[in-house]
């Protein structure tokens, strides 16, 4: 059972606690099951990558951790999603504050339709992170420069976000996520619609940003799982089969079904 | 059938190529300056312009947009938003078939209204007899140019912390506005040409007019008025008037064309 694998990476985790913990999570579509008891417990400051097949859930999986899925009428859930203690799902639970503490970047680039210093401006501003336009500013640079695109707009920052590139809309997309502070980073494969340089421009990033953010990280790409995480999930069906640490799933993963999606033979 | 349905498209282009010709031979030597800044003579004496009636299509178009756009905007916003609720069904069924009612029909029910009640013609009555035929349009085209933006960026206003309101107004209205802004220019240019509305709401006015409260004169009315009189000189400003009206109409078209923008292929 997926339940019980989570042991082996127990001691792995030790240094520092966990952000987000799931505990028996199901989720429906309608009368369709999504997710089936999911149960894994993602450490803090460190990536961890979901991979699967498509249609595996990992996604589903991804967008309930920010209660995104809310959006979508006719769904429903079982189980629990707990960040640093708290639950996502609780009662009292202000959908607005957990999303401004779970940031998310997103498959399709979406940059907002303003300029590449409102698109990172408007989410301090709006939630009211910021006193001064001085302490703005900073906020702004520091954010772009996290996000390793800095360089490539300080000299244009009023020109329209629309004018920059797949690769670089991306990487102003994870500086708009970072500039509201977030504690955990969601990606959902956000470098499938991008070309080989900006994809490792976004991996490199990945890396940097695992230091100081909880990252979770949805991809199709076994090449990337491995490269950027530290923990991978293999999810199948809306099951998760098996979790560990990245080298021990690629090198040697306890589960055939694991071996034969990594090798290639399905999925 | 390409040679075909590009004669079907060519014979699309006559009737306004030929209107224009033929308005343009009609009435263009009866324009003169006295025609933009003088009021009618009476009957009999030649000479004279409508200044007024001119002042009068600007004022009742002007008075129906501060009274319609909100509702229309507002309405259109909900109906977006809200997709399949009851309420959204009724208000989309019920604004198509306003959309078809007959503006005769529209004038008929605010003269009941409005003229009956108030005891008088006035630019108010005439002003909400064209509001009531903006407020459809308006409200449908809103509801398709808020529908068009992508599902992604309102996720990404959602994914920031940002309330539904806040990720409405702040971003996916903005992504929407060149689209609405088109379709309230065509609707303006719409109702700045209808007469029936107005015959038994506005009523007409030889005189300058702008209170709310009193009769006021328009350009359709004037066409019509002059059009169905005897004299011959009459005929020939009903001529002018169309040149001018049509003109007019054109010139926010061309206004419409350039506003359409879609903020995702911007360079």
């Amino acid at each position: 059972m997926a339940t019980s694998v989570l042991e082996g990476t127990a001691e792995v985790t030790a240094p520092s606690a966990l952000a987000v913990r799931i505990d028996r999570f199901s989720f429906w579509y309608g009368q369709v099951q999504a997710l089936h008891e999911i149960t894994l417990e993602v450490p803090a400051r460190h990536a961890t990558a979901l991979i699967g097949p498509s249609g595996c859930g990992k996604s589903t999986f991804l967008r309930s951790i920010n209660r995104m899925n809310d959006l979508i009428p006719g769904t429903r859930h079982s189980g629990d999603i707990t960040l640093g203690g708290e639950s996502v799902y609780g009662e009292e639970r202000d959908v607005v504050a957990l999303r401004k503490r779970v940031g998310m970047v997103f498959q399709k680039s979406n940059p907002f339709p303003k300029s590449i210093y409102d698109n990172v401006a408007y989410g301090p501003r709006v939630n009211g992170l910021v006193q001064s336009r001085t302490e703005l500013d900073g906020l702004v640079e520091e954010s772009l420069r996290k996000a390793a695109i800095w360089d490539e707009v300080k000299d244009r920052l009023d020109k329209s976000a629309l004018s920059l590139s797949g690769g670089q809309q991306q990487r102003l997309c994870i500086a708009r996520a970072l500039a509201v502070s977030p504690e955990v980073l969601l990606m959902d494969e956000p470098a499938s619609a991008l070309d080989p340089i900006a994809t490792q421009k976004i991996e490199e990033l990945i890396h940097e940003l695992k230091d100081q953010y909880t990252i979770v990280i949805v991809t199709h790409n076994m090449q990337q799982a491995a490269r950027v995480s530290d923990f991978t999930a293999f999810f199948y069906l809306g099951k998760l089969i098996e979790v560990g640490k990245t080298e021990e799933i690629f090198t040697n993963p306890r589960l055939e079904q694991t071996e034969a999606y990594i090798t290639g033979r399905f999925g | 059938m390409l040679g075909l349905t590009g004669v079907s498209a060519f014979l699309v282009v006559i009737p306004l190529v030929l209107i224009f010709a033929y308005l343009i031979s009609a009435g263009a030597g009866a324009l003169n300056l006295d025609f933009f800044i003088r009021t009618p003579v009476p009957v009999g004496e030649t000479g004279g312009g409508m200044a007024n009636a001119l002042l009068g299509t600007f004022l009742l178009v002007f008075t129906a947009a501060a009274l319609g756009l909100p509702i229309a905007i507002g309405a259109g916003v909900y109906l977006a938003e809200a997709g399949r609720t009851k309420l959204a069904i009724f208000v989309r069924f019920i604004a198509d078939v306003m959309n078809g009612i007959p503006s005769i029909v529209t004038g008929i029910f605010v003269w009941a209204w409005v003229v009956v009640s108030m005891g008088r013609f006035s630019l108010l009555a005439g002003s909400v007899a064209l509001a009531v035929m903006l407020i459809p349009m308006v409200t449908r085209t809103t509801e398709e140019m808020v529908r068009l933006v992508p599902k992604e960026l309102k996720e990404g206003g959602m994914a920031l912390g940002f309330t539904r309101w806040r990720t409405t107004l702040g971003i996916v209205l903005p992504a929407a506005k060149s689209g609405i802004l088109t379709g309230v220019l065509v609707a303006l240019a719409r109702i700045a040409g209808e007469t029936a509305p107005l015959l038994f709401t506005a009523f007409g006015n030889p005189f300058f007019e702008w209170r709310l409260n009193e009769p006021i004169s328009a350009l359709p009315l004037l066409i019509y008025q002059y059009a169905i009189s005897p004299y011959d000189d009459w005929h020939r400003q009903a001529w002018a008037a169309s040149l001018v009206l049509i003109g007019l109409v054109l010139l926010v078209s061309i206004a419409a064309r350039f506003v359409i923008k879609n903020p995702y292929r911007e360079s």
